[in-house]
């Protein structure tokens, strides 16, 4: 169970455009352990997708460029994969579940067929064998097997990000990244897919890093966070930590911005200004400038990872401490 | 008397398979300086009833009274009229704003319609408006692309006041943006609305979102009120089936006290040509051969109605 399977070390990733370097991933390091769901929250812009894209190597190279650390699956280094031992991983060992279910379907192919092409890929079986499995699939996430030959446009949206995550774990994968799976669905819909993938990564054994800026989900699905801004994690620990102790001062404010349904006050306490331009990132900690608590010395010194309570990680400096 | 009052409000859509009821026998009353919460799924009609209440799109049938006028069928005239009274926030901050006109050009559209104020008077007024609602003087020339998603949405909220209006229909201000900025925005409309004693139509599917700011809340489902209520009524007491399962379906950011999940099965139905029923019935884990007959709004407390035959049952 505390086998690593998933080590990202230093990673740092900025798109390169004409006029400006975007700072995308800023030194990320994070480990994923067997049968582990991790959520990674943040807001728009913090670098959560491209962190995902970049273990996919989906990333578009230009404008994308890797400028250093590792990213070990299986304790072999992703990045000096060939494209072709990258192809074999892709959709069988790491699979991706997308923000937008409406947009990573093909349009005019059955989606039973959409996913039997990704079980013939990635196993020697026939295609009448790809074609019960596919079937076994749909039957998973709650979809009658009859509607194998149907086309995406005749589901609604919750079905059809049903027909992504069957897709996905398809070839059993053992880390799947699910990009923001639910936040195009209404709260109904959600909780269905939500138990979907519960039951489904439980069979499989799947480890689950799941990209979200809604902590109510997290809450619901997560064992362990990462709570990511500007590129970096900020704060990681684990469910318990984060929501009992939560430490960091972007953590309490991303937990005081929302409005809570005991609540009382009569004003929510939104963290104040906006995220940094990423391609102007602020000296010293990125989060200085928006931040409640801060001290001279944050704004020169980037703070340290400290260990505040074992396996608790706090990107900031200790209170009073300087 | 309450300032706006609609009565037995419907709209239908003309389609290829039918009519689509969109928004079916609605009725309620909004008083200044209170909200409406209007909250129900994709579908459920409530984006269609926001603009049907101001006369975006035409009545199918029904009463619209403001100020005890009746505006259901207003001429040309009565529409302008109308309008300086009664604005709407939308959803897409990327989407509602014209990318080729500036901040202050925006801003300044209505004032200009309106044609009171002399252009000084209106550059004036605009400075005003852009620091209500907190957006500093150097956006004054910037364009749309420029600004992110909560600046434009502050954009849409100045453009709203601008007239001064006594009711404005939100239409999921802040799903688009992050919580944070999410945050700045509630706050910014809530203090406008004790400053001005403004009236909000606050459509929305985030729950959490309108507990907060609501008085009252109305559910709806595939074009019909199922439930209306006080905000802590009806989080504390929900008769409907739907409505509780909805509130089960809210993702909590705590770890404890997490209730059980009342799982829906299936999904809206289609609100073309439906059976006469409850049209929830499909879906409900407390259906019963009598639901299969027209559902009447009752009111079993003061203030909380609900169209369930089965409420007083389960």
């Amino acid at each position: 169970m505390d086998e690593n399977i998933l080590e990202i070390n230093d990673l740092v990733v900025e798109y390169h455009t004409d006029d400006a370097v975007i700072h995308a991933v800023n030194g990320l390091n994070l480990t994923v352990k067997r049968k582990e769901t991790i959520g990674l929250v943040g807001e728009t812009g913090a670098g959560k997708t491209t962190i995902a894209r970049a273990i996919m190597r989906i990333l578009q190279t230009p404008p994308a460029k890797f400028c250093g650390g590792t990213i070990l699956f299986e304790g072999q280094d992703i990045m000096k994969m060939t494209e072709q031992q990258m192809r074999k991983i892709r959709g069988d060992k790491i699979a991706m579940i997308f923000q937008d279910p409406m947009t990573a379907l093909n349009p005019i192919e059955k989606v039973g067929y959409q996913i039997a092409e990704a079980i013939g890929l990635h196993n020697k079986v026939s295609r009448a064998e790809a074609e019960i499995k596919a079937c076994d699939m749909l039957e998973m996430v709650g979809i009658r097997s009859e509607r194998y030959s149907e086309f995406p446009h005749q589901f609604s949206g919750g079905m059809k990000q049903r027909v992504v995550i069957a897709m996905a774990l398809a070839c059993n994968p053992i880390l799947l990244l699910a990009d923001e799976p639910t936040t195009a669905l209404d709260v109904t819909i959600q909780a269905q897919v939500l138990e979907v993938m519960k039951s489904l990564k439980e069979k499989l054994d799947t480890s689950v890093i799941m990209i979200t800026h809604d902590l109510g989900v997290v809450a619901d699905i997560c064992d362990s966070v990462a709570v990511v801004y500007a590129g970096e994690i900020v704060e990681y620990g684990t469910l318990e930590q984060i929501f009992d102790y939560p430490t960091h001062p972007y953590t309490l404010g991303l937990f005081n911005s929302l409005p809570k349904l005991d609540m009382t006050e009569p004003r929510l306490k939104p963290i104040k200004g906006l995220m940094p331009d990423p391609t102007n990132l602020p000296q010293g900690c990125k989060f200085h400038d928006r931040c409640p608590d801060a001290t001279e010395q944050c704004a020169i010194d980037p703070p340290g990872m400290a260990e505040i309570a074992p396996g608790h990680l706090v990107k900031c400096f200790p209170k009073g401490g300087e | 008397m309450a300032m706006l009052e609609v009565r037995n409000l419907k709209k239908y859509f003309k389609n290829k398979a039918g009519m689509l009821h969109a928004v079916d026998d609605i009725s309620f009353t909004l008083d200044e300086h209170k909200t409406l919460g209007v909250v129900g799924e994709s579908g459920c009609g409530k984006t269609t009833l926001g603009r049907t209440v101001l006369h975006l799109i035409d009545i199918t049938d029904g009463q619209v009274f403001f100020d005890g006028k009746d505006v259901s069928n207003p001429s040309k005239k009565e529409l302008d009229d109308m309008r300086l009274n009664m604005q709407i926030i939308f959803q897409d901050p990327y989407a509602s704003l014209n990318p080729r006109m500036s901040v202050s050009e925006t801003i300044m559209e209505p004032l200009k319609i309106e044609g009171r104020l002399s252009k000084a008077e209106m550059r004036a007024e605009v400075k005003q408006l852009m620091d209500t609602v907190g957006l500093a003087d150097r956006f004054e020339n910037s364009y749309p692309h420029e600004l992110d998603g909560g600046r434009r949405q502050r954009i849409g909220v100045a453009r709203a006041l601008a007239l001064k209006p006594k009711f404005i229909v939100c239409d999921e201000p802040v799903s688009a943006l992050d919580v944070s900025i999410q945050a700045q925005i509630i706050n910014l409309m809530l203090d406008l609305q004790e400053e001005r004693g403004l009236a909000y139509m606050f459509v929305t599917h985030d729950l959490s979102v309108v507990k907060y700011i609501s008085d009252d809340i109305m559910v709806m489902y595939l074009g019909q009120m199922v439930e209306k209520a006080p905000s802590d009524e009806l989080f504390q007491n929900p008769m409907h089936p739907y409505t509780q399962a909805l509130l089960s379906a809210i993702p909590i950011p705590s770890i404890h006290n997490r209730r059980e999940r009342i799982i829906m099965q299936g999904e809206l139905t289609s609100p073309i040509n439906p059976k006469p029923g409850c049209r929830f019935m499909d879906r409900c884990r407390h259906a019963a051969p009598e639901c299969v007959e027209a559902q009447v709004l009752e009111e079993p407390s003061p203030s909380h109605f609900v169209a369930c035959c089965r409420s007083n049952k389960i």
